[in-house]
């Protein structure tokens, strides 16, 4: 029990304790112009697109309002049928999985070799993790092109799954490593003297403990997968093996006329990772705290 | 000697990814830039040493051009995010009622896609279908007019860019210790010395590194810019990647887009090194 007290995350303990919860006991004015005004400031400006595009995908067609009543589900009928966003969103659900399983095995082991191990070449290797950050993506395009042809794996949603995996992966290691890092090696060692090999040891001591870091990458892994349009309309022409950033970039070309077909196909993009998203967010945070940005 | 193999064989298939798309495509697209290789006038390939560079930097202004609206695009866009992003951290690292679910929700345009952000976007720009009328917004189109494309741009863009900066600067605040404001507050430091003396110093490394990510990210920020203007009006908000990709894809001249794109890179990793040493990243420091 208390180790995994220890892995989740410590909002609380982090917050300046002393100081401001005694402030926040006798009733502050301050306090709702220093906090509420400007947080709920920045909620309008977050959640009134968000709303807009509900609006527009509830309603009907022609249909003015601000408010969508009576709702309608015909511009997702559309977008599911018509436009095919039953077979992108089926891609993307592949391409998110495959790549999420691969970055996230992984990670675990180039990230269980940086916490565990003091291995020659370990300084360079987290430099080029580093430096692969500053890569830009849209700028591989022209010979990550020519290599996948070669593999014959233009058109295939499996250049999707290795190119995401590859970009997925140095953030992804550097995260993982904070993760296993913050689990105690004792654990383990206790194990491996009581007869345990190191990979026993590691899947019965450390995965378990790993929960909350699997989540984080694994999430991340897949948010990043299926937000992914460069490699996806780059690699894949066929319409068939369109993801939905393709679909929806598709969508907002040729039937922007149409509104309310946009704004459907952007819920089914939006509605996965907003999702998944909120409940993974704190354990992303803690994730970057101990693993990228160590003070 | 097995034992001291185990890290190496850990880390195996992350070189040879790593190696076989990262490094070898960047080999190839420096050997590119020195070709002539333009698909739709093939009887001219072969090699051209420093023929492409030449003609970035000496005939075509569309370059620098690009280049310049990449760095205003970056510092703005950068500059903007740094300081919502922080006061948003600062926010929901405060002790409230329901604070997990305001955290959910001011983050969740992080995990929306360009693609998306620009989907939703365009339903508020385009003039018949926008809020903006309700702010009193005139009945042109925002995204054609080139003095409020800009704008318009990287309002769109900090919609989904201050929460990714906002979750790196609370994972920053994280890690500083609640004693350190407790001996502040005990010495008689108000809010603001310690926010100046306590919060800005630790969170020092973690300002640097998300700026220059998001610097990085920006600079190379294809999606959005690509479906919500397409580059235009008339090259208006064209970003140097933009440029490379309609170089490379749309008139099929590889070589010139390689040369563009080695540009582009040896440019991001000057700046980035130029950054961390500005800023002594990672050096220790008096507190």
């Amino acid at each position: 029990m208390s180790a995994d007290v220890m892995t989740r995350p410590r909002s609380r303990a982090a917050v300046p304790a002393g100081a401001r919860r005694r402030r926040s006991k006798r009733k502050d004015p301050g306090r709702v112009l220093r906090l509420y005004i400007p947080l709920g400031l920045y909620l309008v400006f977050t959640l009134v697109p968000f709303y807009w595009m509900l609006v527009f995908a509830l309603r009907p067609a022609g249909s003015t309002d601000p408010v969508p009543w009576p709702i309608t589900f015909e511009h997702f009928e559309t977008v599911w049928n018509d436009i095919g966003y039953a077979v992108f969103f089926k891609n993307s659900v592949i391409v998110g999985v495959w790549s999420l399983l691969f970055t996230t095995v992984i990670a675990v082991m180039g990230g269980y070799a940086l916490a565990r191990y003091r291995f020659r070449g370990r300084g360079l290797f987290m430099v080029v993790l580093l430096c692969t950050q500053f890569i830009p993506g849209a700028m591989m395009l022209i010979p990550l092109f020519s290599i996948f042809k070669s593999l014959g794996l233009i058109n295939s949603l499996g250049s999707l799954v290795l190119a995401d995996t590859v970009f997925n992966l140095p953030l992804s290691i550097i995260l993982m490593s904070g993760f296993i890092s913050a689990v105690p090696f004792t654990v383990e060692e206790a194990a491996m003297v009581d007869g345990c090999t190191r990979l026993r040891g590691f899947l019965a001591i450390v995965l378990p403990q790993l929960r909350p870091g699997l989540i984080a990458v694994g999430s991340f892994a897949f948010i990043h997968t299926w937000n992914n349009f460069l490699f996806a309309l780059m690699f894949v022409s066929k319409q068939d093996s369109f993801t939905i950033p393709v679909g929806l970039s598709y969508t907002i070309g040729e039937y922007s006329a149409d509104f309310g077909a946009l704004a459907a196909g952007g819920v089914v993009a939006a509605l996965p990772v907003v999702c998944v998203f909120a409940v993974v967010q704190r354990y992303l945070v803690h994730g970057i705290s101990a693993g990228a940005v160590k003070g | 000697m097995r034992r001291r193999a185990v890290p190496y064989l850990l880390i195996s298939p992350t070189v040879a990814l790593i190696a076989a798309f990262l490094v070898y495509p960047i080999g190839s697209v420096a050997y590119y830039s020195l070709q002539h290789q333009n698909l739709t006038r093939p009887w001219a390939n072969g090699f051209a040493g420093l023929d492409n560079f030449r003609r970035m930097l000496f005939e075509d202004e569309l370059f620098w051009q690009s280049l310049g609206f990449t760095a205003k695009w970056v510092i703005v866009e950068v500059g903007l995010q740094l300081l919502l992003g922080l006061a948003l951290a600062l926010i929901v690292n405060e002790s409230f009622i329901g604070r997990g679910l305001a955290r959910s929700l001011v983050f969740s345009p992080w995990a929306v896609s360009g693609v998306l952000t620009t989907g939703i976007w365009i339903l508020l720009y385009t003039p018949s279908t926008g809020v903006l009328r309700f702010l009193g917004q005139p009945e042109a189109a925002v995204l054609g007019n080139p003095d409020t494309v800009f704008p318009a741009v990287v309002v769109t863009e900090l919609w989904r860019g201050v929460p990714f900066f906002a979750i790196l600067l609370l994972a920053g605040l994280q890690g500083i210790p609640g004693e350190l404001y407790e001996a502040a507050a005990v010495d008689g430091a108000g809010r603001t010395r310690r926010f100046f003396h306590v919060t800005l110093p630790h969170l020092r490394d973690a300002i640097v590194l998300a700026t220059l990510l998001r610097g990085v990210w920006e600079f190379n920020n294809v999606d959005l810019l690509y479906t919500l203007t397409g580059g235009g009006p008339a090259q208006a908000t064209t970003t140097l990647p933009l440029y490379v990709a309609q170089r490379a894809v749309d008139s099929k001249d590889f070589g010139y887009g390689s040369a563009l794109t080695m540009a582009g890179f040896v440019i991001l990793l000057f700046c980035s090194i130029l950054y961390l040493r500005l800023n002594r990243f990672g050096e220790d420091r008096d507190r």
